[in-house]
């Protein structure tokens, strides 16, 4: 058995342990575009902030691939699939055979057609690549002001990692208000506070119309809303797309990813897709999307990785979720934490706006369906469990809020299994 | 209110070089003596409240704690001693009746402790324990008046049908503690001690718990003058029947569970409103002569189908050998006498200090008045009231028991530290109580092997001491009371023990 | 067969000298008086015990069969050991990203109070014999014992 892997990120490790966990002789190949060896992208902004050196940057041991018994395929691009001839069709013109094939090609930079995006000093921010330049044009030109394009999870860590360099930071967001796909209004106002105590001006409601190069360097840009900001450095971290290039001209189902079943297979036979770029279940929305979160990209692509050695183990599916800091308040926020106002719904808040802390929970039918911790977040994979196994907590409500919430004040089934049974199962 | 007289009994000494604010005491006593104050992150106390039982200096995990006497000193008075003079304090403010609990703590004389032991030296030579069988198997029942056997010629069996009998593997079977004075969890403990060490465990008037219906077969259950839990399913799940008429630590006196402790569970049990007083009256009102008393034996008899030994329990009183005469006249297998110093959940203190005899005294007199009627196996003699050790267990035996009861020293094994207090409910080991909160401090996994380990220890001095007598079955040891000789003890007690003086 | 903290809820008095001892284990000096004079306000239990009244436990990593944590974790800092089949925190890695806390379903991962950016978890005193809150439970409502693992891969 021949199992070919197309990426090199979580998706791929997943994959590559959940498989040897019960496989030896399978031969696994990891093609990857990248020239590193498995790192992690979460990690880029810590690593662009200094906060840690490239030898931390990686996900797994060196010797993981040695360990593994993986041939890894490096700085090749694959370019197509042939589900007949079960081939992954590589730049170079070649082919590599597949028994299984796993797409885990993540996901792509949006960038907005933009005048002068070209220029020297704007990058994107997903790859190691992206931060090496970062820190190689730092090195070369300096680097005071910077502008972020994007108010979403990107955008945030690479203001974060740029303050963390004492570069002062613009960050301009097209919508009315930042991390607005994560978060409720009040929470968004919290961290745009933080932000801004930080030294961030946080511009929403507006975005670049163009940008400006003087010497062939990024210089300065204009504003939608008029003004011109100058700046060292630009970053564009608007989001992603599912990199579903490579089965554009196959028979595949994509949607908005590729579609995916409980298992990750794809449309056609053996090809499994799985990470950002599938469009894989979501529990709480109920119905296939895209979620491009790190724990998700691991476990579809442990589940493909079983599956393709017969392991058959159905995804109970993904829940959004994220985890951010900014200057040094954590927050938190699961599933459908931004509704607001939503019918059928119900929110419980709790703000201590001076001391940046803030609870909300979105339940409906008694049953939790979104958090917003901002501060104190301590024990919120409680709360992570509960929106995942659809717990009525109709009888908990009031200990739902409380500082002292823990397991004792859920259903004595739940709390039993999570206390003194077998421990929780995903 | 006005100004309390009584001063503390003890007073809490806390090393603070040591005492790390972990707030383990403060947690752990019911009593509410230990406090955390906040302010300045010490923990301090309230002495007044504290009972003295230990719990918080065993738990201190940097022995930072002690507990001592209080070092208050009043004004020397032979007659009237402190704990006179705050008993007073106390009526004087309540105008109640002084409650106390365990057994009886007054100085009187312990006769143990002036009774000795015999051994073999050079014409009788003693036995090795380690190296030979030795059997402290005891059948406890009423024994034929003579054995007929058949012989078949290639063997014998036996013609005379026995009374049904109880087997013990140790002659040390736990006396009766009812569910209500003590928790679930206590029960359970003995229960599953006695399984294990081939003993029987006694269900005071507490009913039989469905839960320990699985412990049936080692399982005496009580029928006392409340009648609690009295019904036929509980009759049949146990070994044995005990008709409980006195207790050594309150003879003539009733028993009371306040309502507070009669919990859904115990309510269950005992068959009686959730809430409600478990008030046991003091006489059984069927019960008023031998004949009646006959009459309840034989009741049971009738409604077990003469399967189980019935036994009769009384305080060891002044004539304690003719009604130990008559109770086996009305048709007891088994006589359990309780003596003064017997425990108890709850007594008036004056009762259980001034009330029946000693059970050294019970045992000889009864021993030699069933003999003389030559009645004596027609019915067992379980003693009662402070075995404390397996010499005191030897001695009964020699004394002329054929097994005993313990209570008190299967408490302590639990955790029990004999702080008397065990009519509040709040005891702090978990024993005494049914406050869930602290019921759970006695797990019953643990209560279980302490009991058993108790058992096995105490056997295993048993048969040294039996070995060394040159006695190499228990039986042998019964009622010989040649192995015994007093100690610093006058001829009428002397007479009354029916031993010798020693040196004799 | 591998070794897991049973938590037996029904046997717990809610003492909490299982925090006590857990605090004391990590600390530098593991000599209980000093871990609570000099370094006391640095260190923190690794097990939390949830009370009210009577029901109360101990609740400590669960080890999960399938661990959220170590699905969730960016770094690679959560992982299986490979030894002892036990789920660690490699506090060498961890950059406390949080996300780990955000997916613990038992609530038993915890910032650590150093403000180091650690997640703190139970590592079952990795290299003793016992864990100490189970060495030192009074009242055995937590046990070390072996669990019969489930069929690989499942």
């Amino acid at each position: 058995m021949r199992a070919v892997i197309v990426g090199n990120s979580a998706t791929a490790v997943g994959a590559i342990e959940a498989l040897r966990a019960v496989n030896q002789s399978a031969k696994v190949l990891v093609v990857s575009e990248e020239s590193h060896l498995i790192y992690s992208r979460p990690l880029l902004s810590h690593y662009l902030g200094g906060e840690i050196d490239q030898v931390r940057l990686a996900y797994r041991p060196s010797d993981f691939y040695t360990r593994h018994e993986v041939t890894p395929i490096l700085e090749t691009r694959a370019t197509g699939i042939d589900t007949a001839g079960r081939r992954l069709l590589t730049q170079d013109g070649n082919s590599i055979a597949y028994d299984k094939l796993l797409i885990a090609t993540g996901g792509t930079p949006i960038l907005p057609p933009m005048p002068g995006i070209d220029t020297q000093g704007v990058f994107s921010f997903t790859r190691r690549s992206d931060v090496e330049s970062i820190l190689t044009y730092l090195e070369a030109h300096g680097g005071k002001e910077a502008v972020v394009v994007g108010g979403g999870m990107i955008g945030i860590k690479a203001t974060d990692a740029l303050i963390k360099r004492g570069i002062r930071v613009t960050m301009i967001e097209l919508a009315p208000r930042i991390l607005g796909v994560a978060l409720d209004s009040t929470a968004s106002r919290l961290m745009t506070r933080l932000l801004e105590e930080a030294g961030v001006r946080v511009l929403t409601g507006n975005t670049v119309t163009e940008i400006h190069s003087r010497d062939g360097r990024v210089h300065s840009v204009t504003l939608r809303e008029g003004g011109t900001i100058r700046c060292d450095l630009m970053i564009l971290g608007i989001g992603v797309r599912p990199n579903t290039e490579l089965v554009e001209d196959s028979d595949i189902r994509v949607n908005r990813g590729i579609v995916v079943d409980e298992y990750m297979r794809t449309s056609a036979p053996d090809v499994y897709a799985a990470g950002d770029v599938a469009e894989a279940y979501d529990l709480v929305v109920d119905m296939n999307r895209t979620v491009a979160i790190w724990p998700n990209a691991y476990r579809q692509g442990a589940i493909a990785g079983a599956h393709m050695v017969g392991i058959e183990t159905p995804d109970a599916g993904g829940v959004a979720m994220n985890a951010i800091e900014v200057h040094g308040v954590p927050a938190i926020s699961v599933g459908n934490s931004n509704l607001e106002d939503e019918p059928g719904h119900e929110f419980l808040t709790d703000l201590d706006e001076r001391n940046h802390r803030y609870k909300r929970l979105v339940l409906k039918d008694n049953r939790l369906v979104g958090v917003t911790l901002v501060g104190h977040i301590n024990r919120a994979g409680i709360y992570t469990g509960l929106i995942r196994h659809k717990i009525d907590v109709g009888a908990s409500r009031s200990a739902l809020m409380s500082e002292q919430f823990g397991l004792l004040s859920l259903p004595d089934r739940y709390r039993k299994h999570v206390v003194t049974g077998e421990g929780i199962e995903v | 209110m006005a100004l309390s007289l009584a001063t503390a009994s003890f007073v809490i000494e806390r090393d603070p070089a040591r005492c790390i604010a972990c707030q383990v005491c403060v947690r752990q006593c019911a009593n509410d003596v230990h406090f955390y104050d906040a302010d300045d992150d010490t923990v301090r106390a309230h002495d007044q409240s504290c009972v003295g039982c230990h719990r918080c200096v065993t738990l201190c995990p940097t022995q930072a704690l002690s507990v001592r006497l209080n070092p208050l000193e009043y004004r020397p008075h032979a007659n009237w001693g402190p704990d006179i003079l705050r008993n007073i304090y106390k009526q004087a403010e309540t105008g109640g009746m002084l409650l106390t609990g365990m057994g009886d703590d007054q100085p009187q004389r312990i006769y143990w402790d002036h009774m000795v032991l015999n051994a073999s030296q050079v014409t009788n030579p003693s036995i090795d324990p380690v190296r030979e069988p030795m059997e402290l198997k005891t059948y406890l029942g009423a024994k034929p008046e003579r054995l007929e056997i058949d012989d078949h010629g290639d063997g014998l069996t036996l013609r005379t049908e026995l009374t049904p009998q109880l087997e013990l593997d140790i002659p040390i079977m736990f006396s009766a503690m009812s569910y209500g004075s003590i928790s679930f969890n206590a029960c359970e403990s003995l229960a599953r001690a006695a399984t294990e060490a081939g003993t029987y465990y006694n269900t005071g008037e507490g009913g039989l718990h469905p839960a320990l219906y699985q412990y049936g077969e080692r399982t005496i259950a009580q029928v006392a003058s409340g009648r609690f839990g009295v019904h036929l399913d509980y009759l049949n799940a146990a070994a044995a029947l005990e008709i409980k008429i006195g207790q050594g630590a309150k003879p003539g006196i009733g028993g009371h569970l306040p309502g507070e402790k009669v919990t859904l569970d115990i309510s269950r049990t005992r068959m009686i409103p959730q809430g409600t007083d478990a008030l046991s009256p003091a006489p059984h009102h069927d019960i008023y002569s031998i004949e009646d008393l006959r009459q309840l034996i034989y009741a049971i008899k009738e409604a077990t189908h003469y399967t189980k030994p019935v036994s009769v329990k009384v305080a060891a009183v002044h004539n304690i050998a003719p009604i130990a005469s008559g109770i086996v006249r009305a048709g007891a297998d088994i006589v359990a006498i309780d003596g003064l110093r017997g425990g108890t959940g709850a007594a008036p203190t004056m009762v259980r200090n001034n009330v029946g005899i000693p059970i050294e005294l019970a045992i000889a007199a009864v021993d030699a008045r069933l003999r003389s009627e030559g009645i004596r196996h027609r019915a067992s003699l379980v003693a009662a009231g402070s075995m404390r050790c397996s010499a005191d267990v030897v001695k009964a035996i020699a004394l002329g028991a054929d097994a005993v009861y313990i209570a008190t020293s299967a408490l302590v094994a639990m955790g029990c530290h004999l702080c008397q207090h065990c009519y509040t409910g709040k005891c702090n080991w978990g024993i005494a109580t049914q406050d869930p909160y602290l019921t759970k401090r006695l797990n019953p996994n643990i209560g279980a092997q302490r009991l058993a380990n108790l058992l096995r220890a105490w056997s295993l001095e048993i048969k040294e001491m039996m070995g060394g007598m040159g006695v190499n079955s228990i039986e042998s040891l019964r009622g010989n009371r040649d192995h015994l000789r007093g100690l610093g003890l006058n001829q009428v007690e002397l007479d009354a023990l029916g031993i010798k003086a020693a040196g004799m | 067969m591998s070794k897991r903290i049973v938590i037996h809820e029904e046997h717990c008095i809610g003492c909490r000298l299982c925090e006590v001892h857990c605090l004391v284990q990590h600390s530098s000096s593991k000599d209980i008086i000093k871990a609570y004079g000099g370094e006391h306000s640095h260190l923190m239990p690794r097990l939390t015990v949830e009370e009210d009244g009577p029901l109360s436990f101990a609740l400590q990593c669960r080890q999960c069969e399938e661990p959220s944590c170590v699905e969730a974790c960016v770094s690679g800092a959560m992982h299986r050991d490979p030894l002892t089949g036990m789920i660690m925190c490699d506090e060498e890695r961890c950059v406390g990203c949080w996300m780990c806390i955000m997916v613990c379903p038992a609530g038993a991962i915890q910032q650590n109070l150093l403000g180091t950016k650690i997640a703190s978890k139970c590592d079952l005193c990795y290299g003793a014999e016992l864990p100490a809150c189970v060495a030192h439970c009074p009242n055995e409502a937590l046990t070390f014992d072996d669990v019969a693992e489930k069929g690989a891969g499942s």
